[in-house]
This record gives C-alpha cells, structure tokens and sequence, in this order.
C-alpha cells in the first residue's frame, strides 16, 4: 500500500467483510477505511463487488464476517436507518426521486419533519420548516432550485442536486455515490467535480462508486480498486496512472503490467475529465505496489 | 432529453426561469381549471334551464343522491393515487350493506353494532385484497377483480339471494335523517371528504401515498415501507366502499345482495373526472369531490329538463373522455 498509516482514527473503516450470497462469494474479505473529509472512489468493473460493500456499509446487507468502525469504535448496522442515523447517506445512481412531488418534499422523503396540531396525536407536515431547510441545503451546494417545483421539470443535474440536498439536510458525515455522473450528461460532470469540492469544503467524507477512471482521477484524493469481490489495489490519486488502474481492473494485478504507450480504453475515459491529463503526465515514474490479495 | 436541450437548459438556470409561452399558459390554466369551469358553467346553465334546480331543496337533494358514489370515490382516489384500483368496491357496497341489514333489527336499540359489523366487512375485504397485492404480488386490477367476485358471492350466499328489507329507526335515520336542514348522508360524506382531505394533504402518511404512487422503488429506497402504505390504502378503501354501503341500505330500508353492482365504474370515473391520474401520483380529494358533484348535478339536471334516462350513461361517457382531455394540460 502506497498510502501512510492515517494518524487520527478514519471515519469509517470496513474490517475484512465477508459476503456470500448461496454458492456465490461476492465479498472475500474486503476492507477499506475513509477519513473524515475525504473523497474516496470505489473502482472496479460491474460485479467487481463495489455496490454489495456499499450495501454492507448503509445496513442493507449484513455481513458475513468482519467488522464495520466508525470514530474507530466498531459499530453495526442492522439497518438501513440505523447506518443513515450515524450520519451515512446514499446518493443513488438513479437518485431515488418521486417526480410527480416537489423539490422540498423529495429531499425530506421518509423523514418529514411534523409538528403538533392538537396534541402530539395529531400531527401534520411541518412544510415550512422543509422549505426552509430546502433553501439552505441547496444554499450550501451553490445549486439555487426553487422548493416548491416539481422534480419532473428539473434537469439531471438539478436532480442530483436535491439527491445530495436529502443527504446534507440530515447532517451527513459520510455521502456515497452511486455511479454519480451514469444519468449525467457530459457538461453536468464538471459541476459534479464542483459538488465533491464543495462537500469536502464542508468535511464531508464522500465515496464514489464507479467504474470510469477519469472520474475517480478527477475528484478522489484516493482510491480502491476491486475485482472479484476483493481490493486488489489502493493508491493516492497521482501514484498510478489510468492505463495501470485500467490494467489493474481488467487483470486484477500490475505484475504483468506492460507500458505500451497505447493509453486506455476509449470507453473509460471518454467522459469529461480535464485533470486526469496532467496526471497521467506526471506519474510514470512513480513505483506502485498493489497488495493482490486485498487484505 | 438531448444534450442540446440540456446545454440550453443549464445556460438559462433554474427551470423556473424559463419563459412560458402565452398558449402553454392558457393549456395549464384550462388543464388545472378545466373541470371546476365546467362544473360552474353547467352549474349556471341549470339554474338558467332548469326552474327547480337552485332551489335550497333540490341542491341538498343532489348532494345526498351522490354521497354514496362520493363515500366511495374518497377511499379510490387515495387507490388510483397508489397507482392501484379497486374493483371490488361495488360488491363491498352490497356485503357491508347485507350484512348491516341482516344484524340492524336484531340488535334493536345498539344500532352502532351492526354499523361496526358492516364497517369490518369492508375492512375484510380491504385486507384481503391487500395481502393479495402486497403479499402476493398480484396487479391490483386481478386482485380486486377476484375479492369482487368473492364479495358479492358472500352477499348471495349469506341470504341465499333474498332481499332483506326493514330496520329499525335508528338505523333507518343513517340513510333519511336530518340533522337540522341537513341530511345525515350529506353530513357524513362531507366529514369523511373533509377528513380524506386533511389526511392526504397534510400528513406524513399521504406524503407517502403520493411518493409510492410516483416511484415505489424510490420510495422504498427512502426508507418508506411501501407495503404499509399499499395495505392502509385498500383498508381506507374497503370501509369508504362500506360506509357508502350503509347509507345506501339505510336509505332504503332494506338490502338487496346485488346492490352496488357497477358502482365501481361509476366510481373510477368520477375519480378520474377529478384529476386523479390512473397511473398514480397525482390527485386530489377536492377534485374528487368536484368530479362526483359534476356527475350529480348532470344528472339532477338531466332529470329536471325532462331529458329520457336512457342518455344518462352516454352523457356520463362523454364528460368522461373530456376529462381525460383536460387533465393532459395539467401543469406539472
């Protein structure tokens, strides 16, 4: 591993995560650990295992084996609430939004906040406070929507505003991206790249899940690499170059890695990053140790 | 969407910066309004037309012949919101009635046993087609297309196909009463209409009827258990459908097992006429209340000028697509 030993106790840490799903090992004893403040890509091709760890990380699924620390304190998640509870909060790749309801409405969706009408038996939707609330979330992204618009009229990128609105409006520590610029269109993904900034700037630790290099390259200051249900790498931004990660990706190792100068495939790269240039420019000369067995 | 479309869009900021254009302006108005236009014209025409129609008598007369349709319609709005249906309301209408009119005599003064009996059997039937939907995971439509057959069987068979006639006053009073100028029946849609409205606008729970009825899976991934919404819904359904089924015996004194036959028809239409979409999301109680009022001043409107009954259903028909028509304008 390339990256030092963190001096404070990361935010969260996954200890040896084991999944089986009937005959099918989609975890092999995966961890990873995120700081406080962090942005942290997940990379690795489809069934690579990314989105079942997220799984065990927001309480859908339960673990097999391992352990889930959170301020360095082992933790569980039986469920979904009690993972958002301690301040993790899923932004998915669909973004999980009803378009027939409004902005204000979409972000406080199972959580409404209520106040008493007659007593604390009758109670009604506090849609004030949620339009307050509303503003100043979207206030804090830079992304001004007005509350009461429906979603079906917003863009893709409005959209995911308010999918990342839902996660700050409950004091997120930790936001994870599902595939986050997958329903974007190629100019929305610079304003991503300003979104990730901006959630930093607040100390907010964010994990992506992807499987584009350019956009793990363009926003994580770190990054994870898995296949076949274990991380086979983990590396700063600017240790590796693409065409390593991509070699990483598709063989799982970095042993038979050979420069050939012919770069990435098309399909990884094309969409919109101007950063990952330089970095591949600067990096070659960087040693890189993977560690293949993922723990 | 194209890029392109999306490029401008984010050039010009929020889409509510966007310059609507005159007629897009006028098809919102006509699509948000339309109905309650229609209502006021026809409303005006009649009172014009018809010598007897703006009389005090006449209009309470209107609203107690369409509270029974108007008791069911509120349970079906919070359905259709779901994107669901409910076929079974009909039948309800004629089992919770039976039921009523079968135990009413019996019970002589506690007249509030046999309500709370017919009341349970539209719960019954709620659940019933519930657990099918939900547990079963069968579409809605076959699911109460089945709890339809099975209801109405239920009313055949508990009397043997005979009709049970004569409560006793109290019961009786339900269907033609009066509480000072106003009809018991008119009263009580009115406050169930009231209460439906306070449910689904205000509350936290018809939050989540809209939200399930525009993406269940989204909802769901919020952290709402849909199926909890799903189930309170077709319960909503199934005692509105057996209230309705109450009046209806009540008022005439009696029980037939084949009452309320094709009243769900008559139902989701005027749910439909009120802006409810059929594939859920959006829809109002008012609007319901204002699609089932149309239908019954219609009607009462019809009758008065002397028009044949025959055209009644035609009519009904043709109000109907307009309906549809309007609601394509509705602004998002």
């Amino acid at each position: 591993m390339t990256d030092a030993p963190p001096t404070t106790a990361p935010l969260v840490a996954l200890k040896d995560i084991h999944k089986t799903f009937g005959a099918v090992s989609a975890l092999r004893g995966v961890s990873i650990d995120v700081q406080p403040g962090e942005t942290f890509a997940l990379l690795g091709d489809n069934a690579a295992g990314k989105s079942t760890l997220m799984k065990v990380l927001t309480g859908v699924y339960q673990p097999d084996r391992g352990s889930i620390e959170m301020d360095g304190k082992r933790t569980e998640f039986p469920t979904p609430s009690a993972s958002r509870d301690k301040g993790v909060e899923m932004v998915y790749q669909d973004f999980a939004l009803a378009d027939n309801l409004d902005v204000r409405t979409n972000i406080f969706l199972g959580r409404e906040p209520q106040k008493n009408i007659l007593g604390p038996f009758l109670r009604i939707i506090d849609r004030k406070k949620m339009e307050a609330e509303t503003k100043r979330v979207l206030e804090r992204l830079d992304i001004p929507i007005n509350p009461r618009l429906k979603v079906k009229r917003l863009s893709g990128g409005q959209r995911q505003a308010v999918a990342i609105g839902r996660a700050l409006a409950f004091d997120a520590r930790l936001i994870i991206m599902d595939e986050p610029t997958a329903n974007l269109s190629v100019a929305k993904v610079d304003k991503l790249i300003e979104v990730t900034q901006r959630l930093k700037d607040l100390g907010i630790a964010v994990i992506i899940i992807t499987h584009r290099l350019d956009e793990a390259f363009a926003v994580a200051d770190r990054f994870a690499v898995m296949r076949q249900g274990q991380v086979v790498g983990r590396f700063r931004v600017g240790d590796v170059t693409e065409a390593q990660v991509a070699h990483l990706i598709s063989h799982g190792t970095l042993d038979d890695y050979v420069d050939t100068g012919s770069g990435i495939p098309e399909d990884r790269r094309k969409i919109g990053s101007t950063s990952s240039i330089a970095v591949v420019g600067s990096m070659a000369a960087h040693g890189i140790t993977t560690n293949g067995s993922g723990s | 969407m194209s890029l392109m479309t999306e490029n401008i869009k984010t050039l010009l900021g929020p889409a509510e910066l966007k310059e609507e254009s005159l007629s897009t302006k006028v098809k919102r108005f006509v699509g948000d309004y339309g109905i309650l236009i229609f209502f006021v014209v026809i409303f005006v025409f009649l009172a014009v037309a018809a010598p007897n129609f703006l009389t005090l008598n006449n209009l309470v007369n209107v609203v107690r012949q369409s509270s029974i349709i108007g008791l069911i319609a509120l349970g079906m709005t919070f359905i259709m919101i779901t994107a669901g249906i409910d076929l079974s309301v009909g039948s309800v209408v004629g089992l919770a009635g039976m039921v009523f009119a079968m135990l009413a005599p019996a019970s002589g003064g506690a007249f509030w046993l046999p309500l709370i009996a017919g009341l349970a059997v539209g719960l019954l039937v709620g659940f019933l087609s519930a657990a099918m939907i939900v547990w079963g995971g069968i579409l809605p439509f076959l699911a109460t297309l089945a709890t339809m057959a099975i209801a109405r069987t239920a009313a055949l068979v508990i009397t043997d196909g005979q009709v049970v006639s004569g409560l006793s006053g109290p019961a009786e009073w339900i269907g033609s009463g009066f509480i000072g100028p106003i009809p018991v029946p008119v009263i009580i849609f009115l406050l169930a209409a009231m209460l439906c409205e306070f449910v689904l606008g205000r509350t936290k729970f018809g939050s989540h009827v809209y939200a399930v009825g525009g993406n269940e899976e989204s909802a769901k991934k919020v952290g709402i258990s849909t199926g909890r919404v799903l189930f309170t819904v077709y319960l909503i359904g199934g005692v509105t459908a057996a209230l309705g089924g109450l009046v209806l015996t009540a008022r005439l004194d009696g029980a037939a097992p084949v009452a309320g036959t094709g009243y769900e028809l008559q139902v989701i239409a005027a749910v439909v006429i009120g802006g409810t979409s059929l594939f859920g999301g959006v829809g109002t109680i008012r609007g319901t209340v204002i699609g089932v009022l149309l239908l019954g001043i219609v009607m009462n409107g019809m009758n008065l000028l002397g028009v044949s009954s025959y055209y009644q259903q035609g009519v009904q028909g043709i109000i109907l697509v307009l309906a549809v028509l309007l609601n394509r304008w509705k602004s998002d």
